[in-house]
């Protein structure tokens, strides 16, 4: 008896690769078609924000009158805003890894944290607004300046770079770890020498990924209060300001045509300032990243 | 004098500030770590404190049965809750049937056709899509997939709720197919050459061996991008409108829960007043289902896994 009819098999083989390649033009093609998105979005914005840019806009206040319009004070203020991000999320994000990898007892307490932070990540960026309008704006009196916005976005882009840290600490290997115990280091020793230095690469490369979604979020900005127009650049933490996404978000809402443009080139300051950052963790993690 | 490696040790052991510092350090990072726990306690408690204001004044059963949004009305303002709900259904839907298809498709196509070249190009190339700002998606809702549509179907309005429910569709296809793609690769090798061994085509090793393996993977993804597309803020806040309605009009101005927090948050309602209570109690909605969604994908994750 035989298991297999040969011809049968031959007679359907036909029919099956043609369909394994109707499906295989398919998955193609709709892949292509998310590329094909991304080419359109960036030739859009580019195309329509190209001819507004200048050096004037770059050095511009913000104006009522489109052809005037510049983003200085949306620049200046981004920065601030990372000013005080970048070292708060760093410090608490390397502070958590290092305390869940090295310190913690694998155990309720940890696994709750452990899942706390997963279920975090998820929290939508508009209630971490309303988190700080709250506790920062208003119980601690904040008021809409750079350090309520940046203790608000430190914490919304805080799961992120725990989850980075950690990662990067853990691929540290175990014997090197061993070995520093062995010439008689202590635990933070180890850590402060041995550890951390073979795990920047990683903790930097997350950092700055983590970084780059605080500067391009507008939503918990609009939900605490920070303002549009300014005429001035804040001169302390303490001071009002306004950010890149919040000036674009306010020209693309504008009813006039000519807004757009603006918004458009501002959106372009926006995507080489998020091209710049992403160049530079790249770089680090090229450049310092050893395998072991 | 020498000192051996021995009395290094026990001298530096002695030392009273290193004593010190290594007991105060796992306290100090014990503080640090617990941030992430207090802040999801300050989100929790915030919401429901002044969500619980809010229903001081204005009545629960009216929030969470009323089908009526009118909240800036002088004389009859009413809170009731369902139409921002709609509106929000309204903008995932679209995007769950824009990015399922098209993100399960790239997945599969990634894990079982590509060639490693095509892999290492396209991948980061989706990354990139996943990092845009979602004020750029914004914009380009409103000025362009808007426009494009209303060439085709002159019924559109400018504020609608197709439109930007594709665009966030197009913002969640990189979630999904990257989720998926993880836990499509995550199929033995072995089986899939099993089934290729005997004698089956590369789309009948997707399709009957990789995508029911990886299924929970892929549900999971499917979810966490629901998840994503009801939080998401900015693209429905510039392309959507802000006319909260308790229909099934895809083709008119919407608003959704994200979109009337930003509407309030934009204006003056002043501290105290039930429109700034009602920004919470929103919120808060919002927050219980994105959670929702949240265990419900680490659930399905957990739950069905296959293991090798």
């Amino acid at each position: 008896m035989r298991y297999i009819e040969q011809e049968k098999v031959v007679r359907r083989m036909n029919g099956r690769m043609i369909v394994n390649r109707i499906f295989q033009g398919l998955f193609m093609f709709a892949t292509a078609l998310a590329l094909l998105a991304l080419v359109i979005l960036l030739y859009r914005i580019v195309s329509q924000g190209a001819g507004h840019l200048s050096l004037d806009f770059l050095i511009n206040f913000a104006s009522r009158f489109p052809a005037e319009a510049g983003i200085k004070a949306a620049l200046v203020g981004s920065i601030w805003l990372m000013a005080v991000v970048a070292p708060t999320s760093m410090i608490l994000g390397v502070g958590s890894a290092v305390y869940l990898e090295e310190y913690a007892k694998k155990g309720r307490i940890t696994s709750f944290i452990q899942m706390n932070i997963a279920n975090l990540a998820g929290v939508p960026s508009v209630v971490f607004g309303l988190l700080g309008l709250t506790i920062f704006v208003r119980t601690l009196a904040l008021g809409n300046s750079v350090l309520a916005a940046g203790f608000t976005m430190s914490l919304l882009i805080l799961p992120v770079i725990i989850v980075a840290a950690q990662e990067a600490i853990r691929s540290v290997p175990g014997e090197l770890r061993d070995a520093s115990y062995a010439m008689g280091a202590t635990r933070w020793q180890t850590i402060v020498r041995i550890i951390l230095p073979a795990a920047i690469a990683g903790i930097l490369t997350g950092s700055i990924l983590a970084l780059s979604r605080a500067i391009g979020e507008t939503a918990p900005l609009i939900v605490i209060g920070i303002p549009v127009i300014i005429q001035f650049l804040p001169a302390g933490v303490m001071d009002t300001f306004t950010a890149l996404p919040m000036q674009i978000y306010d020209w693309s809402s504008r009813p006039q045509a000519e807004f757009q443009t603006v918004a458009a080139a501002g959106i372009i300051v926006l995507m080489v300032v998020l091209l710049f950052m992403n160049s530079v963790a790249v770089f680090i993690r090229n450049k310092f990243d050893k395998s072991y | 004098m020498r000192t051996s490696v021995q009395e290094m040790i026990a001298k530096s052991k002695d030392k009273k500030s290193k004593k010190i510092i290594e007991k105060l350090i796992p306290v100090l990072l014990f503080l640090i770590a617990s941030v992430s726990v207090l802040t999801t306690i300050g989100i929790i408690l915030t919401l429901i404190i002044e969500t619980l204001t809010f229903f001081t004044r204005v009545p629960f059963t009216d929030f969470i049965f009323g089908t009526t949004w009118l909240p800036f009305s002088n004389t009859e303002a009413r809170f009731g809750i369902w139409p921002l709900i709609i509106g929000t259904l309204k903008i995932t839907g679209i995007a769950i049937i824009v990015a399922v298809p098209i993100g399960i498709s790239a997945a599969i196509y990634l894990s079982e056709y590509a060639s490693d070249n095509v892999r290492r190009v396209v991948k980061p190339v989706l990354e990139v899509l996943a990092g845009i700002p979602t004020i750029v998606y914004g914009f380009f809702a409103l000025t362009f997939v808007t426009p494009v549509l209303q060439s085709f179907f002159p019924e559109i309005k400018i504020f609608n709720a197709i439109s930007p429910g594709i665009v966030v569709g197009i913002m969640i296809i990189p979630m999904i197919a990257s989720l998926s793609e993880d836990a499509m690769s995550s199929v033995p090798k072995s089986i899939r050459d099993g089934a290729l061994a005997m004698g089956s085509t590369k789309f009948e090793v997707a399709w009957k061996i990789t995508v029911p393996a990886a299924l929970s993977g892929i549900i999971a993804s499917v979810v966490l991008g629901l998840s994503r597309a009801i939080g998401e803020t900015m693209i429905v806040s510039l392309a959507a409108g802000s006319t909260p309605k308790f229909d099934g009009d895809f083709t008119g101005s919407i608003q959704t829960m994200t979109a009337y927090i930003v509407q309030v948050s934009k204006g003056d309602a002043g501290y105290g007043t039930t429109i700034y209570y009602s920004i919470y109690a929103v919120g808060f909605t919002l927050f219980l289902f994105t959670m929702a969604m949240n265990i419900l994908a680490g659930y399905m994750s957990k739950r069905f896994r296959e293991e090798y």
